[in-house]
């Protein structure tokens, strides 16, 4: 048995309904695993870009490809090698945080890792932060002593680095 | 125009001129339409029996077959031969009413998701949204259905979107973008299927659906001959190689035939085209044709590498394909394989099966070889699904591609007959015989009305052995002969069955009566039902679930005077077909 990997497979898909559930129930049907999987317009008009993160061994890789590509509204389909990919996510933390000390501290926190507090309440604040799923990690394990309310994570998105596009 | 004359419009613009179809509430403004057409319209009595006409049709003519449901329940009752057309990829256009679009979401009177429910059993789905969107919608589904690998498409058709108006473009041309087969096959690996077959000493040819739906029979049959390889098929490939050839072996997996297992088991190269490797036909892929490299010829990427790993996968056309590899075989001397070729005839000779037997109750082997002996090779026969198929998969002879028709990969009970009347349509030509099990056809029984008001002179054999023959088998065989619910107690008289239809209807008992009773119903040029009683205790060796091909349970009863002879067959000429 193959060694299974984690892979960030980029597609550019036709800007139609529908079409996110015709990817994600190719992967439910066949068995796929899915860690993620995000969807926005791309740079063409009519076009959106996927980027779907998924577990498996070569042959199962190779299969989602392929089955991807049969997809009619899906364009292009493409494994991106990890070292050659800016890979960020956005997360928003909204963190319990009454006392002055905890504020400053979570404050802190937030300026570490290039993050911004969006919005604030009497017993609360929203912390909003880009970056790698691993940093985003970090900064959760960090606030999780504060007494964290609410995660929402939009999962991974990518793009190769240099002038590579797909 | 209105919406629902742009649909009759596109339709007839595909050069349609029959559809198979059920209406419905939502469907009132295509059927007003309809009402004035020149388009043939069949009513169905179950929206099933129009999937599987449509399916028929496209198996039988090489076109695409269309069949129309309502919304909701119509829609649902499609499903199931839209999923058997994909599973075989069979060409289907399968339009569903739907409700209106300002009504969509709201859990209206025979609302269903239709697109949701067919997206993971169609080759791409469309719901028309604005009535401009339908020629451009309806003409893409066909290109879809028809090209790369065939299969169904489903357009969800909201009334309001049939009634409202649209300028019917002049000229419309395909886009799809994210579309495009492949055709050829990448001329270096073609290039190293020649080496790699011309290097083999034990070389197999293994063809399945693919060579069908591509044309490409005569290209196989040069390519058997040249390098001297013998032919085994998948189920959907039964027809496209002669199987009176020498080098015929039959049919090939859990149900196949002894000569195609061992063969593959001990061939150093196969040579798969268009076929999809199924389960069926692998058997355990772990100890699958364990000496052989393979070469794998699709014009589906996604079939190569799935179930089985290739040493030359080649994607495209398998006609263009192997038209490619011929060129550069004849131009060697060729592999000389005439040992391997000597050994496998001798090999197909000591395992042909008997066929003629003279017991009561009727054994299944008689029966077919009297089907066999009534029909020429131009009859289209279709069969359900279980031990009738199987056993006319092993001792039906089918020399041409689009004669044998089959629910292959979904299995689908109750698709015999109805494809049988698609088939018919489609080849009015043609006979057509249906061969099904008792249960299979009381599962689509009512459309006797349909065969009888269109005057569609399809005959039906029922082998009728009061139980699920299949099933049964497999309980006999791996459950201990604990035959939970295959027995089926209460069944109709089949034979008053068809008469309260108004179809003729004979009863066969005993040996010798089945060839000339087919052969009367046959030139009736009526619908006809035949109620064959047959042995239900016959059952077929084969391989157990999760075992190789080598791995056969059962006693084949084999021929021993001449093997090679397979049952007469006149041709059309000498029946007197005209």
């Amino acid at each position: 048995m193959d060694e299974q990997r984690s892979h960030i497979i980029s597609a550019l898909v036709l800007h139609r309904p529908g079409v996110l559930q015709r990817v994600a129930g190719l992967f439910t049907r066949r068995g796929f695993n899915i860690d993620s999987i995000t969807v926005g317009p791309s740079e063409q008009d009519g076009m959106a870009r996927m980027t779907i993160i998924s577990r498996g061994d070569d042959k199962i890789l190779e299969q989602i490809t392929k089955q991807l590509n049969k997809i009619i509204e899906v364009i292009k389909v493409r494994d991106l090698d990890a070292e050659g990919t800016v890979i960020r996510e956005l997360c928003l933390i909204k963190t319990h945080a009454t006392s002055e000390r905890s504020r400053s501290e979570i404050i802190q926190y937030a300026n570490i890792f290039r993050g911004r507090i969006v919005d604030a309440g009497p017993e609360n604040l929203t912390l909003e932060i880009t970056g790698t799923p691993e940093k985003i990690d970090a900064l959760i394990d960090l606030l999780r002593g504060f007494g964290i309310k609410e995660i929402s994570r939009t999962g991974p998105t990518a793009i190769s680095r240099g002038s590579k596009t797909i | 125009m209105k919406g629902s004359q742009a649909i009759i419009k596109s339709l007839t613009d595909e050069g349609v001129d029959v559809v198979f179809g059920y209406p419905g509430g939502v469907l009132l403004p295509l059927y007003d339409v309809i009402y004035d057409s020149d388009l043939k319209h069949i009513l169905v009595r179950h929206e099933q029996c129009a999937a599987h006409a449509a399916d028929g049709y496209a198996r039988a003519s090489g076109k695409v077959g269309v069949c129309i449901g309502t919304s909701g329940p119509g829609a649902t009752n499609l499903v199931t031969g839209i999923a058997t057309a994909y599973m075989d990829s069979a060409p289907i256009v399968a339009l569903a009413g739907q409700v209106g679009t300002s009504l969509i979401g709201n859990d209206a009177f025979q609302e269903v998701d239709t697109i949701g429910i067919t997206m993971p059993i169609s080759k791409h789905s469309y719901q028309a949204m604005e009535s401009s969107e339908i020629p451009q919608m309806i003409r893409s589904s066909f290109y879809i259905a028809r090209t790369g690998r065939p299969g169904p498409v489903v357009v969800d058709l909201p009334k309001d979107v049939q009634e409202g108006e649209l300028d019917y473009p002049e000229n419309i041309t395909i886009d799809l973008p994210g579309y495009k087969p492949t055709k050829k096959g990448h001329p270096l690996q073609v290039k190293k299927a020649a080496e790699l077959i011309l290097k083999s000493k034990k070389p197999v040819i293994l063809a399945g659906g693919g060579v069908i739906h591509s044309n490409s029979s005569e290209e196989l049959q040069h390519l058997s001959e040249l390098i001297g390889a013998p032919v085994t098929t998948s189920l959907m490939g039964k027809g496209c190689f002669p199987e009176d050839n020498l080098l015929s072996l039959g049919m090939l997996g859990m149900h196949g035939r002894k000569s195609s297992n061992m063969m593959v088991d001990e061939c150093d190269c196969l040579i798969a085209v268009g076929c999809r490797f199924s389960d069926r036909t692998t058997g355990d892929v772990n100890k699958f044709a364990p000496n052989a490299k393979i070469i794998h010829i699709d014009v589906d990427p996604a079939e190569i590498g799935k179930n089985v790993d290739v040493s030359v996968p080649i994607v495209g056309d398998a006609k263009i394909i192997l038209s490619h590899l011929l060129r550069i075989m004849s131009q060697t001397n060729g592999p000389n394989n005439h040992d391997w070729t000597d050994y496998v005839r001798n090999f197909r000779a000591s395992c042909m099966p008997r066929l003629s037997f003279d017991d009561m109750p009727l054994k299944p082997q008689q029966v077919i070889k009297e089907i066999s002996e009534a029909v020429t090779d131009d009859t289209i026969v279709t069969t359900d699904v279980g031990q009738n198929q199987m056993w006319m998969a092993h001792y039906f002879t089918s020399r041409n591609p689009r004669k044998f028709l089959s629910s292959g990969g979904l299995g689908t009970m109750g698709f015999g007959f109805p494809a049988a009347m698609g088939a018919k349509v489609a080849m009015p030509d043609e006979d057509v015989v249906a061969v099904c099990g008792d249960g299979g056809f009381l599962m689509v029984c009512q459309d006797l009305a349909t065969v009888k008001e269109y005057d569609i002179p399809v005959v039906v054999c029922v082998l009728d052995n009061r139980y699920l023959g299949m099933v049964f088998q497999w309980q006999k065989l791996f459950y201990d002969e604990r035959i939970s619910q295959t027995k089926l107690k209460a069944m109709p008289d089949f034979v008053k069955l068809a008469e309260a239809f108004g179809v003729n209807a004979y009863r066969v008992e005993r040996p010798g009566e089945m060839k000339e009773t087919l052969k009367n119903a046959l030139n009736s040029g009526e619908p006809t039902l035949i109620d064959v009683m047959i042995d239900p205790d016959e059952i077929l060796p084969m391989v157990p679930p999760g075992c190789g091909l080598t791995e056969i349970v059962g006693e084949y009863k084999v021929e021993r005077e001449n093997p090679n002879e397979i049952p007469y067959r006149p041709s059309a000429q000498e029946t007197g077909g005209d």
